[in-house]
């Protein structure tokens, strides 16, 4: 099998144009004969919804919270980036292009990312029309501040909100279509299969999470936006039902996982304080904009006030390995450094795995208001989870789980291989290579449902003109039978151990083994302990209540099975890869001074897994990366 | 730390519900208040019975999924700062009694236990909580400036979770915070100013239909608002109410 990546031919900075000129477009009249199924109603999905619904097109939306509002995207706080360079600082397209390629240690494709770049522009544009408040200056113009892995402020946020303010724009132009009849939601409804026809991806096999009953959807295409899979570690930054299972079961069925090994560890968390926590909170890397991190710089003092520290014993590792970067170094090197920091035994607080991330030199600078207005609810919310007042003492943060840039394969049409069957956001692998820089995950969320897949939805409906799938193909109901045959499975274990229990331990094996840091025998030890894990599991796992009921721990389980056999994916492809990049360190792989070692030579590809059935290993399929317009480089941020 | 519970429980949406006393034991006070029922949770599961349901997400207060009402007030919000999931235990006493009900009102049916259906709040934002734009045509961000104040006042607006702490708080179940916040954000903005009488008219209505009762200004909901909502904005909205209902009566005549 060999992967068409369908990237048009020209120059760069023509290449979307010479798509668009050449776009096969669906006429109006033509638009309401389809039907096209997307599940996930985040920044991906909803944006995606609302523009095809708008475009004539019969959407059936699906998401499993009770409003396609609460979302996960909801939550991202820092902001968005965007190529406006209303700042004058030097900003461009391909600033933002080559940022974002370098972010991800040149393991993206450069097509993708530089129509990312190219329409992100537009994407402020649509947001402020739909009335998202974004900050702003006094002369009534769009403020922006800087993020990690840039040199020039091109972030626009509202507030510690920027997640919240865009979801909203969206949910609120999908609900509008809602009101018109062109899309119907299904809330509380959570995917559990795709159903293929003739190769075809036409349908997908749902449970009503509050009647329990198990029932399938046909379309014309399927457009999964249902978000990344970091909470295979248990603990993340992630909502509790962030899930692989829609991505995951579609990869049952044919579909490709491209970089499953490539997740983001989020270098300003709150810390870990003990093993009843159900979840890590995420502290805005925008605080790395003021905020200067560091440890003692002598083991003993770790256990001291910081405040009686004095500078001279302090390390700002950041400023002192990456002068030119400094607090803003990108998210791997800044989470790297704090273990690093931390295994050397210089952490503080609980454990000793923290670090300080200290404002008095910017409440000295700009004063405590204007620290206030830029933070002030992200202060509150460390107070709230610490009981510590961090305007009077520096802030503890370690790095957590927050993000993951593997997710199924897609082409530049955001098609994956299964024909009909488009992913869009987090759940694709497209954009970020090894490593996403900050503010850069709504801003594909959005490019792909607002600019994107309109565009590029056309080059496969096209071609169904007469194909309507029928409802009644056995393949709809062979499928649900799968869901519910796997439904029965789960509640008749009737072990003695709690889904979540499993879900911790796997979540620690993967931490363990498969998280900052990674080596070889440490992946071979998860990758026989996993399936020992997941065999326990369905011998033991105690699901109660029943199939045909509001039940969350059956969604739970399915949920956990799901992780339990994709972790040992993971694990594959980080073993597999054997060179250091972005997110994925393997520690046999690094320059003596301890930064990534990339190995261009064997492994500038992506990594695309096919599932060749239970218990066979899965084939991996390569996509070279071919870069046409970037020299790959060594990154540095000195 | 150990708390005694009573903890509502209802079989589905038509099932009658009742209190039922619960131990929880050994709860860290660091632990979220979601997290000591994960651990009530885990031992009702050990022991072979149904765990509690109920609504949570993000667990960072912003999904506006979690919706408990903790010895009589939505979110716990006399003892915390925000919503159910950032409530933590060591704001409570040791061997406290705690009462833990869903969010109740006649526009949101309960599903099971803890947990209700507010599509209503939904439905009110299909109304008209909105500005129709049509993706890929707008205009330069910084075409229009917006004076930064009135940036800023339509963001605390914005800044509502739609959680339903305020209907589940006012006595006659009425939703004019969460209504009036969305019309605010929006009809304070120039981008919003065309669409601003069907809006409040569309949303109004919907409210009414949906089954929310009337606001006789108790206040109760500006009090649990996570969100911190100022109930400022339900003049606002009585306001721009009245002349669009004016203008309404007055373009239909004419
Ligand atoms: C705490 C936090 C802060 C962040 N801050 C930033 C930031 O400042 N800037 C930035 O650029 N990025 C940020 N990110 C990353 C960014 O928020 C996400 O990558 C992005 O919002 C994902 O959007 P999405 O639409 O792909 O998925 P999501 O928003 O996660 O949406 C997934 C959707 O799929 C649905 N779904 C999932 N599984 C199923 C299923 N099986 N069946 C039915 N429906 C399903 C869900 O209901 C939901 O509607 C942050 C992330 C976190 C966790
Ligand atoms: S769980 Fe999201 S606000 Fe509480």
């Amino acid at each position: 099998m060999t992967l068409d990546s369908k990237i048009p031919a020209g120059p760069l900075d023509r290449k979307w144009t010479t798509f668009k000129n050449n776009a096969k477009l669906i006429a109006p009249n033509n638009k309401r004969k389809f039907d096209i199924i997307i599940v996930g109603s985040g920044l991906a999905g909803a944006s995606a919804a609302a523009t095809l619904g708008e475009q004539g097109f019969n959407i059936k939306c699906f998401c499993y919270q009770d409003s396609p509002r609460r979302a996960h995207s909801i939550a991202a706080q820092g902001g968005i980036n965007a190529a406006k360079n209303y700042q004058n600082d030097g900003d461009s397209v391909y600033r933002l292009f080559y940022d974002t390629i370098k972010g991800g240690d040149f393991r993206s494709r450069e097509a993708n990312v530089y129509r990312l770049a190219e329409v992100s522009a537009a994407i402020i544009d649509q947001c402020v029309a739909q009335g998202v408040p974004f900050a702003r200056e006094y002369g009534g113009l769009l403020a922006n501040r800087s993020f990690g892995g840039a040199q020039v402020s091109r972030t626009f946020y509202a507030r510690g909100q920027t997640g919240q303010q865009l979801l909203l724009g969206a949910y609120q132009a999908l609900q509008a279509q809602i009101a018109r009849g062109s899309v119907k939601m299904f809330p509380r409804t959570e995917m559990l299969d795709l159903v293929i026809v003739d190769g075809h991806a036409k349908g997908i096999v749902v449970r009503d999470m509050v009647t329990g009953e198990i029932s399938t959807h046909a379309g014309d295409a399927v457009l999964l936006c249902t978000g990344g899979y970091g909470n295979a570690f248990y603990l993340s930054t992630n909502a509790k039902g962030c899930n692989v299972t829609a991505t995951y079961r579609a990869y049952k069925r044919g579909a490709l996982f491209a970089n499953p090994c490539y997740t983001q560890i989020h270098p300003t968390c709150i810390p870990v304080s003990g093993n009843y926590q159900s979840k890590l909170t995420l502290m805005s890397e925008s605080l790395r904009n003021d905020g200067r991190v560091w440890v003692p710089k002598r083991r003993e003092d770790c256990g001291k006030p910081p405040h009686e520290i004095p500078e001279e014993d302090r390390d700002y590792y950041l400023e002192r390995k990456y002068p030119s970067y400094g607090n803003l170094a990108p998210r791997d090197i800044s989470s790297r450094s704090a273990k690093e920091a931390c295994d050397d035994g210089r952490g503080v607080g609980p454990g000793g795995r923290g670090v300080y991330l200290d404002f008095a030199d910017a409440i000295k600078r700009l004063g405590l208001s204007t620290i206030q207005e830029r933070y002030g609810n992200l202060f509150e919310m460390y107070e709230n989870i610490t009981g510590e007042n961090a305007y009077e003492r520096p802030m503890r943060i370690y790095p957590a789980v927050h993000y993951t840039m593997g997710g199924l394969w897609v082409d530049y049409h955001l098609s994956s291989n299964i024909p009909g069957l488009h992913v869009l956001g987090e759940a694709n692998f497209s954009d970020h290579g090894a490593n996403r820089l900050g503010a850069s995950a709504l801003m594909q969320g959005l490019a792909d449902g607002y600019f994107v897949i309109p565009y590029t939805i056309g080059e496969y409906l096209s071609t169904q003109f007469g194909k309507k799938v029928d409802p009644h193909h056995p393949a709809f109901e062979a499928t649900k039978k799968d869901v519910l045959e796997r439904t029965r499975k789960l509640l008749s274990v009737q072990g003695t151990r709690s889904v979540d229990s499993f879900h911790r331990e796997l979540g620690l094996l993967l931490w363990d083994k498969c998280g900052m840091a990674r080596d070889k025998a440490g992946l071979t030890e998860a990758l026989e302990k996993i399936p020992q894990l997941r065999e326990e599991f369905w011998k033991n796992v105690r699901v109660p209540g029943s199939g045909d009921s509001f039940n969350q721990s059956l969604e739970m389980a399915g949920r956990v099975a799901d992780f339990l056999e994709f972790g040992e994916l993971m694990c594959l492809d980080a073993l597999t890869r054997e060179e250091s990049c972005g997110g994925h360190f393997r520690t046999e792989y690094q320059t003596p001074d301890g930064e990534a070692l990339r190995n261009d030579e064997l492994f500038a590809h992506v990594a695309a897994w096919k599932y060749e059935g239970e218990g066979k290993p899965p084939t991996l399929i390569k996509e070279p990366l071919v870069y046409e317009t970037v020299k790959l480089a060594t990154r540095s941020y000195k | 730390m150990n708390f005694h519970l009573k903890v509502w429980r209802q079989n589905g949406t038509s099932g009658t519900g009742k209190l039922v006393d619960y131990e929880a034991r050994n709860i860290p006070s660091e632990a979220s208040f979601l997290e000591m029922l994960d651990i009530v949770n885990e031992d009702l599961v050990s022991k072979g019975e149904e765990p509690i349901a109920f609504d949570h997400d993000c667990r960072e207060g912003i999904c506006g999924m979690c919706s408990l009402t903790i010895n009589g007030v939505p979110h716990g919000k006399d003892r915390g700062v925000g919503t159910t999931c950032q409530l933590y235990m060591r704001k409570f006493k040791d061997g406290e009694t705690i009462t833990i009900e869903p969010f109740r009102a006649g526009a949101f049916p309960l599903q099971k236990d803890l947990a209700v259906n507010r599509g209503a709040l939904d439905r009110i934002i299909q109304a008209g909580g909105f500005i129709s734009e049509r993706s890929g045509s707008a205009p330069d961000a910084n075409a229009l400036p917006i004076p930064k104040p009135i940036a800023d006042t339509a963001m605390d607006a914005a800044a509502c979770i739609g959680c339903g702490a305020c209907v589940a708080a006012c006595p006659n179940s009425s939703a004019m915070l969460f209504v009036s916040a969305k019309a605010a954000h929006l009809n304070l903005l120039p981008q919003g100013k065309p669409e601003k009488d069907r809006r409040v008219l569309g949303m109004v209505r919907q409210m009414d239909a949906e089954g929310f009762g009337n606001c006789s200004n108790y206040y109760e909901c500006e009090a649990v608002c996570p969100a911190h909502i100022p109930a400022s904005f339900i003049a606002m909205l009585n306001r721009d109410y009245t002349a669009a209902s004016i203008r309404e009566t007055t373009s239909a005549t004419a």
